[in-house]
């Protein structure tokens, strides 16, 4: 036990679980919180919009696999902070937001910068917390770790009135942790894997789909071993994308919307679908009615809500997804070593080409499937890819390889303009010594580009190409498929000259007309040590293709 | 889902008694699209928990994603579905009716007795009743009091245990 402040007891908490980087903005009502942070040993990171500071914990989490954390004041700064918190609650990114509050007495009298955050916040966090007594501070936030860290991961958000930060008690760092109505489920039921196993024993044309609970469980080992122990080739969802490497001969890349041809039409020839970490979400099944036709489905999630949710499985499998892929290898390992399959590994192999004719060079244009080959080719391996949303989003999706976990962030179920660039400085703070890199389009990143100033004034170079077509890309892509060409309020009339931008905040800017513009300027970034963007103009009449029109089975997919 | 299959169900959840938890639980309904038809709630065998009867109307899956979405939240430490057949439910519901002669007042109390009722409050041209019982019974009261003219109803909702030993106690 220890006298302090509430501050000190906040940051002393803090340092406890381990922060290393607060993103934040300060304000009034978190004032005290700064001043203790003035003199702490835990960097604060000054972002330019609150919205930053969330995407930037959200992408630092992901990048990390650890909790990332942000910080605002009341009112507006804590309402900027919802879309990142949203988006990370789709994402089940494990972030804690901290806000600053009106003192207690002011709370409900419509004080100056209150804001219900709370209230704001409760459908888009797994729990929040308001603290009304100073000495349940270090219980508060040793729990909010705890919640957000484990089981399904998502954020969780501390409103600290300002008059609690400045009160004293004593404070006990130690209390344990009390949750009657949190126990996460992590090991599978065995009578369960006993039903899955049988079932894939059993599978001639095996398939399966991870999503992002296979990274975010770190279980890409035992994915890949079950795949090439039941040559079962695996499709991902968009938050899975690196679950499995995009080089071997079993990955299928994305299924859904825009999935590849090889994925979206296996997903509907198997007779036996293993879905893992993953939620059937309407941009993966296409018509939920004709998805998976003639497939047994085995659904694991350590959710239990989302099984049955959108999808009834034939076997639910609530569980961590690396304990049930450890337990099912476990028990067909004990049949054989590995399932020769021809017809359909030949079958996997013919639809993956496909594919792979879709990516064609263009030396007059950059197309952008080839320039997400090329950008490819020039990144190691480990190098980070955040993305924006939209078609730069798609295109990366879809044509640029992922082979490792963590290596590929994208804002999937929010679908939030302006994620990529904060969230690729989140994810080099994490990971300072891997290239970061921002796949961007104009509009997407005109929403949150005023972080360059945060990215160079603490030194964390990242790279953001722009795709510039200087409209909204995919809303015209749908006015042209889907609405007879009336391209309503898509022209982004009166974009900045990006170079000059990055110029403008100290930042390196290049633009590149041809492959060989982009190849140089890029290998320039990879060796700055400021913050580059990527000028490149491509057609307004590019599609994302394949494309699935929204609600239509899975194999009705436009290829051109 | 179709209307034929659409069953009435009680759900009993031990709750964090402290506040937002009511918030958060019917913040949750109304984004899910989840209707319930009555919510009732009170403090349960501890002090700090309370508990909560829910009675929704829907199919079997509905009712199967009603409960997980329950106990995904935080504050709810269990849910249990109560199986009709083996349940005691009741409500309580206080009704004022108009009774502005000595034949409606005298019709009035007799339909109460017989209802096993209470008189709560009388005036000139009115009475308060009193009524406990599960929904049909109340239904049923308060279709005869149509006709002498009800001014108000306030009706609290089902509370629910499970018969004889079984329980929706926390272990």
């Amino acid at each position: 036990m220890s006298r302090m402040s509430g501050a000190k007891a906040l940051v002393e908490a803090l340092k406890r679980e381990n922060v290393e980087v607060i993103f934040g903005i300060p304000g009034g009502a978190i004032l005290p919180v700064y001043d203790v942070l003035y003199s702490a040993d835990i960097k604060h990171i000054l972002m330019r919009h609150e919205q930053c500071a969330a995407h930037a914990a959200d992408g630092y989490a992901r990048a990390s696999g650890r909790v990332g954390v942000c910080m605002s004041t009341s009112g507006p700064g804590a309402t900027n902070l919802v879309t990142g918190i949203a988006n990370a609650y789709m994402d089940s990114s494990p972030i804690v937001a901290i806000t600053g509050q009106v003192p207690r007495p002011f709370i409900g009298k419509d004080a100056f910068q209150e804001t219900d955050i709370i209230g704001i916040t409760t459908p888009i966090t797994k729990c929040n917390f308001q603290v009304r007594s100073v000495a349940e501070i270090p219980k508060i936030v040793k729990t909010a770790f705890y919640i957000a860290s484990t089981g399904r991961r998502g954020p969780v958000l501390i409103d600290l009135p300002r008059d609690v930060q400045l009160e004293e008690d004593e404070m006990n760092f130690d209390d344990k942790i009390e949750l009657r109505g949190y126990k996460p489920v992590y090991d599978p039921h065995p009578l369960q894997v006993e039903k899955a196993v049988n079932l894939l024993l059993q599978a001639e044309r095996p398939v399966i789909v991870a999503g992002g609970g296979v990274i975010a469980s770190n279980a890409s080992q035992e994915l890949i071993a079950l795949s090439e122990l039941l040559m079962a080739p695996v499709a991902t969802t968009l938050m899975g994308k690196g679950a499995m490497p995009e080089d071997h001969p079993l990955s299928l890349g994305m299924l859904g919307m825009h999935g590849t041809v090889a994925a979206n039409y296996l997903v509907q020839e198997t007779d036996v679908l293993l879905a893992v970490g993953m939620r059937f979400s309407d941009r993966s099944t296409g018509n939920i009615k004709t998805f998976c036709p003639n497939g047994k489905i085995i659904h694991i999630d350590i959710d239990a809500s989302e099984i049955g949710k959108n999808i009834r499985p034939h076997v639910p499998i609530v569980a961590d997804a690396k304990r049930a892929l450890q337990a099912i290898y476990a028990r067909i390992v004990e049949k054989f070593n590995r399932r020769e399959r021809t017809a359909w590994f030949n079958r996997i192999q013919e639809l993956k080409r496909m594919h792979e004719e879709i990516i064609k060079s263009d030396n007059e244009r950059i197309r952008p499937p080839a320039l997400m080959a090329e950008i490819r080719r020039l990144l190691p391996n480990d190098a980070i890819i955040t993305t924006e949303v939209g078609q730069n989003q798609m295109w990366a999706a879809l044509y640029l390889k992922v082979y490792k976990p963590r290596t590929f962030i994208s804002s999937g179920g929010l679908g939030t303009m302006g994620f990529g660039f904060p969230a690729a400085i989140g994810a080099k703070v994490a990971c300072p010594k891997v290239p970061v890199v921002d796949i961007a389009g104009d509009g997407s990143f005109i929403m949150t580009e005023q972080d360059l100033a945060s990215s160079v004034a603490w030194n964390i170079p990242v790279t953001v190409i722009v795709l510039n077509n200087s409209v909204l890309g995919m809303v015209a892509q749908w006015q042209r498929l889907f609405y007879g060409r009336r391209y309503s309020a898509i022209d982004l009339k009166g974009l900045p000259d990006f170079v000059k931008l990055a110029e403008a905040y100290g930042a390196q800017g290049f633009r590149a007309q041809s492959i060989e513009e982009f190849r140089r300027a890029l290998k320039s970034a990879l060796n700055s040590d400021v913050t580059t963007v990527i000028d490149v103009p491509i057609s307004s009449e590019e599609n994302v293709l394949p494309m699935v029109p929204p609600g239509q089975d899975l194999k009705n997919l436009m290829l051109s | 889902m179709g209307d034929e299959e659409a069953k009435v169900y009680m759900i009993s959840a031990l709750v964090e008694h402290k506040p937002g938890v009511l918030y958060s639980i019917s913040n949750m309904f109304r984004r899910r699209g989840f209707n319930i038809e009555s919510i009732s709630v009170g403090e349960a065998e501890q002090p700090d928990i309370a508990r909560m009867t829910i009675t929704i109307k829907g199919d079997e899956a509905l009712v199967e994603q009603v409960v997980k979405q329950l106990k995904k939240l935080i504050c709810v430490i269990k849910v249990s579905i109560l199986d009709p057949n083996s349940t005691v439910a009741r409500e309580l519901a206080l009704i004022k009716v108009s009774t502005p002669d000595a034949r409606a007042r005298s019709d009035v109390i007799n339909y109460t007795e017989i209802f096993k009722g209470h008189v709560v409050d009388v005036s000139h041209e009115s009475l308060t009743i009193e009524i406990t019982g599960d929904t049909d019974k109340i239904n049923a009261f308060i279709e005869l009091m149509k006709p002498f003219g009800i001014r108000e109803i306030a009706r609290t909702g089902i509370a629910a245990l499970p018969r004889g030993m079984k329980s929706t106690k926390m272990e």
